[in-house]
């Protein structure tokens, strides 16, 4: 099977550097996934669950906030945090969403505009890592 | 001529100043080595994004409140610095072209208002009144969403109008023995010019999802926020590089000033001794009569 190259980079580094079959990522969209020659194309990426298949394994990342290049056969994604499944701890993943869930209320309760922003991406970001954690074990 | 014992307390004072700056010497340079890994890490994503912007920016037309060219009224620098002192003439030499940049906008009628990341530079302007924000200690971990609270609070302010122009100004890492303070033009963002002799896909033939209007204007906010990390990290290696050398010039001096003192005590000593063997000699040749 045509393998396309896949590249991830986040601001403390080069996590991903691999030639895989398919990559599916969370785009602005939805999830879509990119095989092998696809068209130039430019996504914003959103909190979420990154997998690529590789030789019939399968490996789950949680990526935040960035956005994604496919052009002449390489996929590229730019993204703010990169974390693979097997590295988050799935009971550490769960107590950070619960509190993430608590601070929102609270917030919520208060009626802080600005820190709501801030404490729903904290949730998003604590969700998606439990999902990417509990596919990994 | 000092007593042997003033000089010789003097000399154990400058050996223990001269340990400590050794020490400290050592403690830059290990940190050092840590701002510079996380500068080397990046360097690709900055890369990246920046190609990115440039093949984007120019298929995109329309206007971004992030690219408005607006008459400069009033012009925003944000001066960063370092959070600590002891690293030679580093921060001296950042606010001097901070200053230098403020007396050519006032000499054009402009307003200035400042943005202070680190403790050094709000230390300095404090005074002046111009300071519109500061953010101290934060110079210490690099981390990306303190970045992140700067450039949104710059850009909201640019889109506000309260600024019509933004200018960083920092440390620019050149090399552990260079570090040149540099200005950067932030806002309005300029498009990214597509380095020359690249062959890439003409960005029109790109499919982008939302469309490239929507796309930049996510991509706007988080470049300003790749300029500003990219000026914090430069700052932090230049910081502990520039205390390296400070550190590394004061010990030296300290181990000049022991061996000039060290001759002084030698010879007051001789002195010394030469006056007792004297009275000595004296004494005797007396009591012979």
């Amino acid at each position: 099977m045509a393998q396309i190259e896949l590249e991830i980079v986040t601001p403390s580094g080069p996590v991903v550097s691999e030639s895989v079959d398919i990559v599916t990522a969370p785009g602005f969209g939805g999830v879509f996934g990119v095989l092998a020659n696809h068209a130039p194309f430019l996504s914003t990426i959103k909190v979420g669950e990154l997998a690529y298949k590789q030789d019939k394994s399968e490996t789950v990342l949680m990526v935040s906030g960035g956005f994604c290049e496919v052009s002449n056969n390489k996929i590229t994604f730019i993204v703010e945090s990169c974390e693979k499944g097997t590295d988050i701890d799935v009971d550490r993943a769960l107590k950070a969403k619960e509190r993430a869930e608590k601070r929102l209320a609270a917030i919520k309760a208060k009626g802080e505009k600005h820190n709501m922003v801030r404490a729903e991406a904290a949730l998003q970001r604590a969700l998606a890592r439990v999902v990417v954690s509990k596919k990994s074990h | 001529m000092a007593s042997l014992k003033e000089v010789s307390n003097k000399i154990g004072g400058v050996k223990k100043t001269a340990q400590i700056t050794k020490a400290m010497n050592m403690v830059s340079a290990s940190k050092l080595r840590g701002a510079q890994k996380k500068m080397e890490d990046f360097h690709p994503y900055a890369g990246k994004f920046n190609d990115t912007m440039a093949s984007l920016s120019g298929g995109a037309s329309g206007d971004y409140p992030l690219m408005e060219i607006r008459d400069v009224q009033t012009a925003e620098i944000v001066v960063v610095t370092s959070d600590r002192g002891l690293c030679g003439s580093f921060n001296a030499n950042i606010m001097k072209l901070a200053d230098k940049k403020i007396a050519e906008y006032e000499a054009a009628g402009k307003k200035v208002t400042l943005v202070c990341v680190g403790k050094k530079g709000n230390q300095y302007f404090k005074k002046s009144g111009k300071i519109r924000k500061a953010y101290t200690d934060i110079m210490g971990s690099f981390q990306m969403f303190n970045a992140r609270t700067i450039s949104m609070d710059i850009a909201e302010n640019f889109e506000a109008g309260h600024a019509d122009e933004v200018t960083v100004m920092y440390g620019h890492f050149h090399s552990v023995g260079v570090q040149r303070p540099t200005a950067v033009s932030l806002l309005p963002v300029k498009p990214v010019e597509q380095a020359a002799g690249e062959e890439k896909a003409a960005s029109g033939d790109y499919i982008y999802e939302p469309s490239s209007e929507e796309i930049m204007d996510v991509l706007l906010p988080l470049y300003m926020n790749v300029m500003i990390y990219n000026t914090m990290l430069q700052v932090g290696a230049s910081e502990q590089a520039a205390r390296m050398t400070a550190m590394d010039n004061a010990t030296n001096a300290c181990s000049d000033i022991v061996s000039e003192l060290t001759m002084i005590f030698n010879k007051a000593r001789q002195a010394a001794i030469t006056g007792d063997l004297m009275d000595i000699v004296g004494g005797a040749e007396a009591l012979k009569g």
